[in-house]
């Protein structure tokens, strides 16, 4: 393990902002701290970062304990939220700034700026001040000035927080495919899943100062360890009563269930797939969601969110249809266990 | 009745009252305003220019010239270059603890920091007499290695520097709690030094702020009155600064002179208020 | 006392303890140590002789006399103030800005010669003065001079806590009030005075301790004459001059702790806002 965080704890006066944290991290991956605002995430950063000192356990870094080493010694390069450019210095002062704190000679710091500048596609840009730059561009700035002194481990805060929806997107391929480039080792903390699940290799989740679960993006999704993993990845629906739909009974020990959109399928009445599996629900409404419709539905009561393509039947609010769910997430304090429908199970096993 | 026949009159109609109500209020309100600086603060300064040349040029250049009225203007401005300096100095190192870090009982000193800016300047001299006047516990080591601190001008610099303690301070920690620590961090975080970080990174922030707050400090350090009149014991020539001068011009009835010396002080003041907007104009460009 | 909290602090910015120790330093030496001789100078004294000093029935009068000036000045400034920072925010005409950068004009003169221009100025022979007098009216060396005096030197205060606020705040705020069909004085009174009231107060009580105490500027106008306008730092003064140590230092105090007191209560009044404010 590169970064490797063992029992950490961290308390700001009443708030425990981590509560036993531990969890190592590969050389050469991207990983994602993903959070809820207030889980802590931030705080692990700024703790690997040594801009906070924990209360309790130890952060090594290559093997290092870094606890006690001074921030500046430790190798890292650091992206803030709102990337605390130095607004007095122009974009190539910003860049050289590490590089000068270094002493490095003149031509160096030219060249190395020079080849972050053409890494981070800001040629022509390099007498402006900061604020003349758009969000897109402060942000290159910010990683630049970051990798400038050759860091070991690059950490970003929330690095797309402070940028058009626009273009978050083209940033966040931008980010993914740089940072393989540079093959730096990388932590970034966001709270948004969709950001986390396309940049980061790996995603750790946390919550309420603790890690849920560590794992590629995929595995979280498709096995999640908690149940806050399950209701927190994907646009997933709580439901109270799911013995009433047809093909699942009631477990013992298990209250609630989470499903996700893709678990459930819409069908006008009388073309079902299942008729025995399905129940009847309304449309209450119906989002156009770009290349795909959300479909809001009211099932005996209990609200669930279903995607629709646009290529079938359309829909209509207030519409009946049979509504299948297929499998879901049965969870409670401790546990989280995936439940199919009965009554297609047993069905697909005669079919094979 | 008027808005009736207007509102009749078009869409125009009821939008056209609304725009000429305000015009008849705004202009109330600014001739008010204007008739109020000018019965407060313009005819004030008028008095002293009309005043001080009543009696021809020759008076006021004699007034202005006179030999104890240049010793107490350069003891003003010496009092008043030690006081900033020292002001400055607390200023910048005070800030600095004040904003960058956390630490308990932040609020208290910020607070006593302040007490200076709102207690009598009388007291700011008097704590001075009592430490080294004649019942001042300090008085007999004074004495002893003949030092003399109260009636002399180290009294009076250290009573301007108390009344005028919070000023720099005052202007800079606002501004340099709103440009956050997100920078220095940065900086911190890349291994350069506190004071490469003070010079390359806070000093352009907050330098018109710096300059604002030297700025007050000078105006209010070469003002000072109260203060410096407890601890001066009013030696003309010796520990008379320009406003203890123009008191005693004043006390002997000689109006003309107290005018022309009040002259100086309020060219002063002028030339300190035109720099003060210029650095005020540059703090709001630059926090914007 | 002066610690930094464990784990709460950004403790990589360097410099802490350099400038936090000159900081304690030089606050203690200039400011702090001088203020507790104060104490120190009246630690022989009992508090009967204390109380005795400080209710002397001349002493007494000073506080009246200080206070009702003070209050009298302050609330004029208060309505003149508001006035101002609306004038200078919300329109625009000629000489704006001259107007602007005269309202710090009580800062940067000095108040004696403040005091001496005012006295002139509302003197019977003076060009206001005279006119007054002509009307039986006498100005200065009255209580109406003192507030006068005082109504100069609070000019800035209060203009100067109201305008920032005024210039913040929203005018789609007012247009909304204004479109739901609410008058102009309606929306000023109901809309805009409420968001101007807690910095109008903080600006009020600024300009109120320094009205209590000022010296230079209203002892000239005062004219000194004992149960009538004598205000409380010329009493210190007057009791220095008789070497009266005991007398002035006890004065002095109460001044200190009435300084002390509208000092809490702005600070109060500002973390209460900036709650409010942080919603």
């Amino acid at each position: 393990m590169y970064v490797e965080l063992k029992n950490i704890s961290k308390r700001f006066g009443d708030f425990q902002a981590s509560d036993d944290v531990s969890f190592g991290i590969e050389k050469g991956k991207l990983v994602g701290l993903l959070g809820p605002s207030g889980s802590g995430k931030t705080t692990i950063l700024r703790m690997i970062a040594g801009l906070e000192r924990p209360d309790s356990g130890d952060i090594f870094i290559d093997g290092v304990r870094v606890n006690d080493m001074e921030a500046s010694s430790r190798g890292i390069g650091f992206v803030f939220q709102n990337y605390a450019l130095f607004r007095y210095m122009t974009v190539f002062g910003n860049i050289a700034f590490g590089l000068e704190v270094q002493k490095h000679g003149k031509k160096y710091i030219k060249e190395r700026v020079g080849e972050l500048i053409r890494l981070t596609q800001l040629e022509g840009l390099e007498k402006r001040y900061p604020h003349q730059l758009s969000g897109g561009q402060k942000q290159r700035v910010a990683f630049a000035r970051a990798l400038a002194p050759n860091p070991h481990l690059l950490l970003l805060d929330e690095p797309f927080a402070a940028i058009d929806a626009k273009v978050r997107k083209e940033l966040r391929s931008w980010l993914r495919e740089t940072i393989a480039k540079v093959g730096i080792t990388s932590i970034f903390v966001t709270h948004d899943q969709d950001e986390a699940v396309e940049v980061a290799d790996e995603i750790i989740i946390t919550n309420r100062g603790r890690v849920e679960q560590i794992g590629s993006p995929a595995r979280i999704y498709k096995n999640p360890a908690t149940p806050f993993a399950a209701q927190f990845i994907g646009e997933s629906s709580v439901l109270e009563n799911y013995a009433s739909l047809r093909g699942f009974h009631y477990v013992a020990g298990f209250d609630k269930a989470v499903i996700r959109p893709e678990f459930i399928g819409i069908f006008k009445p009388g073309k079902e797939l299942y008729p025995n599996a399905s129940v009847e629900g309304r449309v209450e409404d119906i989002l156009f969601r770009g290349n795909i419709l959300e479909v809001r539905l009211d099932v005996g009561g209990s609200r669930m969110t279903a995607y629709r393509s646009l290529e079938d039947p359309e829909l209509h609010v207030n519409e009946r249809v049979s509504v299948l769910v297929y499998r879901l997430f049965l969870y409670n304090q401790e546990q989280v266990r995936l439940i199919e429908n009965d009554v297609i199970s047993e069905k697909d096993s005669v079919f094979i | 009745m008027r808005r009736v026949i207007l509102s009749k009159a078009g869409p125009d109609g009821p939008r056209r009252d609304n725009n000429m109500r305000p015009s008849i209020i705004k202009w109330t309100l600014i001739s008010l305003c204007v008739l109020f600086i000018v019965i407060m603060l313009i005819l004030p300064l008028a008095t002293v220019i009309v005043y001080a040349l009543r009696q021809g040029w020759e008076t006021f250049r004699d007034a202005v010239l006179d030999e104890y009225a240049v010793k107490a203007l350069k003891l003003t401005l010496l009092s008043a270059v030690l006081a900033v300096s020292v002001n400055t100095f607390f200023g910048l190192f005070a800030s600095w603890a004040i904003t960058k870090f956390h630490f308990r009982g932040k609020q208290i000193l910020t607070t006593l920091i302040d007490i200076p800016f709102s207690i009598s300047p009388v007291i700011g001299g008097l704590v001075f007499i009592l430490i080294f006047g004649r019942i001042g516990w300090a008085y007999p080591f004074l004495t002893a290695h003949g030092v003399k601190i109260v009636f002399a001008v180290p009294g009076i610099v250290l009573a301007t520097i108390f009344v005028t303690f919070p000023f720099v301070s005052r202007e800079l920690i606002p501004l340099m709690q709103s440009q956050g620590k997100e920078e220095e961090e940065a900086a911190a975080l890349m291994g350069a030094s506190g004071f490469h970080i003070y010079r390359k990174i806070t000093l352009p922030h907050i330098k018109w702020g710096l300059l604002y707050g030297v700025i007050l400090c000078s105006a209010r350090a070469i003002g000072e009155f109260g203060a410096v009149s407890v601890v001066s014991g009013h030696l003309r020539g010796k520990t008379n600064t320009l406003p203890l001068h123009v008191e005693i011009l004043f006390n002997e009835f000689n109006l003309t002179a107290a005018c022309a010396v009040s002259s100086i002080l309020v060219f002063l003041a002028v030339v300190i208020l035109i720099l003060r907007n210029i650095a005020e104009f540059r703090v709001k460009k630059e926090t914007r | 006392m002066f610690s930094i909290k464990r784990g709460q602090s950004s403790s990589i910015i360097p410099g802490f303890g350099l400038s936090i120790g000159i900081t304690l330093t030089m606050l203690s030496l200039l400011v702090l140590i001088p203020l507790l001789s104060v104490l120190l100078t009246l630690s022989g004294t009992t508090f009967e002789v204390f109380w005795k000093t400080v209710t002397d029935t001349q002493i007494i009068a000073t506080y009246k006399v200080t206070f009702s000036c003070a209050l009298a000045a302050s609330l004029v400034n208060l309505i003149f103030g508001i006035m101002l920072a609306w004038v200078l925010v919300r329109y625009e005409f000629p000489c704006k800005r001259i107007l602007d950068g005269l309202i710090e004009l009580p800062f940067a003169l000095p108040t004696a010669v403040a005091g001496i221009t005012l006295t002139t100025l509302y003197s019977d022979k003076g060009w206001i003065g005279s006119l007054f007098d002509k009307i039986g009216v006498k100005i200065s060396y009255t209580t109406t001079g003192i507030t006068i005096a005082m109504i100069f030197i609070g000019i800035p205060f209060i203009v100067r806590c109201i305008q920032p606020v005024l210039e913040k705040l929203d005018r789609q705020y007012e247009e909304a009030a204004f479109v739901l069909g609410a008058s102009r004085p309606r929306t000023f009174f109901k809309v805009i005075l409420p968001e101007i009231v807690p910095a109008a107060l903080s600006g009020f009580g600024l300009a109120f301790a320094r009205c209590i105490g000022e010296y230079g500027s209203v002892v000239f106008i005062a004219g000194n004459i004992p149960y009538k306008t004598q205000i409380t730092p010329l009493i210190i003064m007057n009791k220095l001059e008789q070497f009266n140590y005991a007398a002035a230092t006890s004065v002095a105090l109460v001044m200190i702790i009435f300084a002390f007191v509208i000092l809490f209560l702005i600070n109060s009044l500002q973390s209460w806002i900036s709650r409010i404010a942080r919603g």
